[in-house]
C-alpha cells in the first residue's frame, strides 16, 4: 500500500486568469503627464500592480554592472524614495533577486527580514514598509532589473497574487527590451502569447543571433522581434529560420 | 524492468546529483535519463507549472528536438496537460488508439514513433507544479514495479526542486520554480550560442556544455550563462571541444 494510493485533491499550480486580470489593471492605470515612452509604460505597471494587489507602492529598479541599484520607476514619490534605499545601504531583497536569479518575497520584513538583510530593515523601519516582493526582470541570462513591492502589511502572497505579480514582472522585462514607441494604451497586448509553449526554439535562436551579429541577448530578441514584425510572421518562425541556418542581417534587407 | 543492483546504481547516481555541486537542470535531466534506463522506456521528458498555470519544458533524456516538440505541443493538449490539471497520473496510453482523445498529441507522438506513454503528476501537498512523460516506442505499457519506481523517481524530482527537507517558507515553491524555469532559458540561449560557433546541431551543443561543466566541476547552469554572458568564456568552452574532437 503506497502513500499514493489514497491522494487528496490537489490543484494545478498557476492562474490563467491573471494576464487577463493584468490587463485591466493597466489600461486603467495612468502615468504621471511628464512622462512618456518607457518611464511612462513603467509607472503604468508599477500602478497597476498597487492597485491590483494589497500593496503600498511599486518601482521597477535597473540594476548595473557594478551593483548599483536605480529607481526607473515609481508608483509616487514615497516609493521611489525606498526604491534608492538598498543601493544607499548596500544590500536589499531587490539585490538578492537579481544575482540569485529568483524571486524574493518577504512577508515579514521585520521578522525573517532582519534576520537576512539587518541594515536594509534598519533603514526601512520608521517608514512603516512591513513586507517587500523582489522580482527580477530577465529572460534566461538577460538581466535587466527588479520589480519591487512594497506592503504596509505582513502578508504573505496568495497564488493569485503571486501570479499576477509575475505578469507584471513579464510585462515589465518585455517593455524593457522593447521599449514601446509613443503612448500605447494596451501595453499587455500580444505580448502573453509569445509566451505560450515553443518558446525552446527563440531562446535558441536567440543565443545564435548573439554569435551571429555578435549582439548581446537582450539585443538578439530585439532583432528577432524586429524581423517578426517587419516580415509580418510570427516570432516562432523568425526563430525556426535562424534554427535552420538564416543568418538575420542587422538593417533587415529582404 | 532492469536489475536490483543497476537500480540502486541509478538511484545513488541521482542522490548524488542531489547533493554535491547541485544544478538543478542537470539534476533533473539524471532524473529523467535514469527514468529512461528504468523503466526501458525511449524517451522521459519533465515539464513544470509556471505562475500562470503554462506548462513550461524542463528536462528530458533527450534532446531531440522534435521531442521537445511534442512536450512543448502540450501546453494546449495532452497527457501532461491533464496530470497537472487533475493531479492525477494518466496511465497506459495507447498512442495509436489516443486520437479520440488528443487529436493533435496522439498523432505527433505517432509520427515520432512512440507506442505507448504515461504520465505522472508531480505533487507537492496539495499542488501539482508540474509533470513527467514517459515515452515508448513499442505499444506496452508500465508494469506494476516499472510504475512504482518511476513515480518514486517524479517524487524524487520534486524534492530536488525544493532542495530542503522543509519547505520552511510558503514563498519557497514560487521562488524555486521561477528560477528552475529561468535557468532552463539560460540554457536554450546557450545551445543556441554554442551550436552557431561550433557549426553542431543544437542537442549535441548539449552534450558539449554539459561535459564542460562536468569535466571542470562547474554547476551546469553557471557554466551556460557564462557561456552566453561572457564572450572570452564561450570561446573557451568551444575550444575545448574543438580540441577533443581532434585527439
Amino acid at each position: 500500500m503506497s502513500a499514493h494510493d489514497d491522494l487528496a485533491e490537489s490543484s494545478p499550480a498557476g492562474d490563467p486568469g491573471a494576464w487577463t486580470t493584468a490587463r485591466q489593471a493597466m489600461s486603467a492605470a495612468v502615468a504621471d503627464e511628464s512622462l512618456s515612452g518607457l518611464p511612462a509604460a513603467l509607472q503604468r505597471i508599477c500602478r497597476a500592480a498597487t492597485s491590483s494587489l494589497p500593496l503600498s507602492g511599486a518601482v521597477v529598479q535597473v540594476i548595473t554592472e557594478a551593483r548599483e541599484v536605480v529607481v526607473l520607476a515609481s508608483s509616487d514619490p514615497a516609493s521611489h524614495l525606498l526604491g534608492e534605499i538598498t543601493f544607499t545601504v548596500g544590500e536589499g531583497p531587490c539585490l538578492d533577486a537579481f544575482t540569485m536569479g529568483r524571486p524574493v518575497l518577504v512577508p515579514d520584513l521585520l521578522g525573517e527580514g532582519h534576520l537576512r538583510w539587518p541594515g536594509y530593515v534598519s533603514a526601512i523601519r520608521e517608514g512603516g514598509l512591513r513586507a517587500t516582493y523582489a522580482l527580477p526582470l530577465h529572460v534566461g541570462a538577460v538581466r535587466l532589473g527588479v520589480l519591487e513591492l512594497y506592503g504596509a502589511r505582513v502578508h504573505s502572497l496568495s497564488a493569485a497574487e503571486l501570479s499576477l505579480s509575475l505578469v507584471f514582472a513579464h510585462v515589465a522585462t518585455d517593455i524593457l527590451l522593447e521599449p514601446p514607441s509613443g503612448s500605447s494604451a494596451d501595453l499587455v497586448g500580444d505580448r502573453s502569447a509569445e509566451g505560450l509553449g515553443h518558446w525552446v526554439e527563440i531562446h535558441q535562436a536567440q543565443g545564435m543571433v548573439t554569435v551571429d551579429l555578435g549582439l548581446d541577448l537582450a539585443g538578439a530578441l530585439s532583432l528577432m522581434r524586429a524581423h517578426a514584425f517587419s516580415r509580418e510572421v510570427p516570432l516562432l518562425e523568425v526563430a525556426r529560420m535562424i534554427l535552420a541556418g538564416e543568418r538575420l542581417h542587422v538593417t533587415d534587407e529582404d | 524492468m532492469i536489475s536490483s543492483s543497476r537500480l540502486s546504481d541509478l538511484f545513488v547516481e541521482v542522490a548524488d546529483t542531489l547533493v554535491d555541486e547541485f544544478d538543478l537542470v542537470d539534476f533533473l535531466h539524471h532524473v529523467t535519463s535514469s527514468a529512461a534506463e528504468i523503466t526501458a522506456s525511449t524517451a522521459v521528458g519533465l515539464m513544470l507549472a509556471d505562475h500562470d498555470g503554462t506548462l513550461r519544458f524542463m528536462a528530458s533524456s533527450s534532446e531531440d528536438a522534435r521531442l521537445l516538440d511534442l512536450f512543448q505541443l502540450q501546453n494546449a493538449e495532452g497527457p501532461c496537460l491533464d496530470a497537472h490539471r487533475t493531479g492525477e497520473e494518466v496511465p497506459d496510453i495507447i498512442i495509436e488508439s489516443a486520437a479520440d482523445r488528443w487529436p493533435v498529441f496522439a498523432p505527433r507522438a505517432a509520427e515520432l514513433g512512440f507506442g505507448a506513454a504515461h504520465c505522472f503528476p508531480l505533487r507537492l501537498r496539495d499542488q501539482t507544479i508540474g509533470a513527467m512523460n514517459i515515452f515508448r516506442t513499442e505499444p506496452r505499457t508500465l508494469e506494476d514495479e516499472e510504475r512504482r519506481v518511476a513515480r518514486a523517481l517524479a517524487d524524487v524530482a520534486t524534492i530536488g526542486l525544493m532542495q530542503e527537507r522543509a519547505l520552511r517558507r510558503a514563498e519557497e515553491l514560487t521562488e524555486q520554480l521561477q528560477f528552475a524555469l529561468n535557468s532552463r532559458i539560460v540554457i536554450e540561449q546557450a545551445k543556441g550560442a554554442v551550436a552557431r560557433v561550433l557549426d553542431i546541431g543544437v542537442e549535441e551543443a548539449f552534450t558539449v556544455i554539459r561535459g564542460y561543466a562536468r569535466s571542470h566541476r562547474r554547476p551546469l547552469t553557471e557554466v551556460a550563462r557564462e557561456a552566453v554572458e561572457d564572450r572570452p568564456a564561450l570561446q573557451a568552452l568551444t575550444d575545448s571541444y574543438t580540441r577533443q574532437s581532434r585527439e
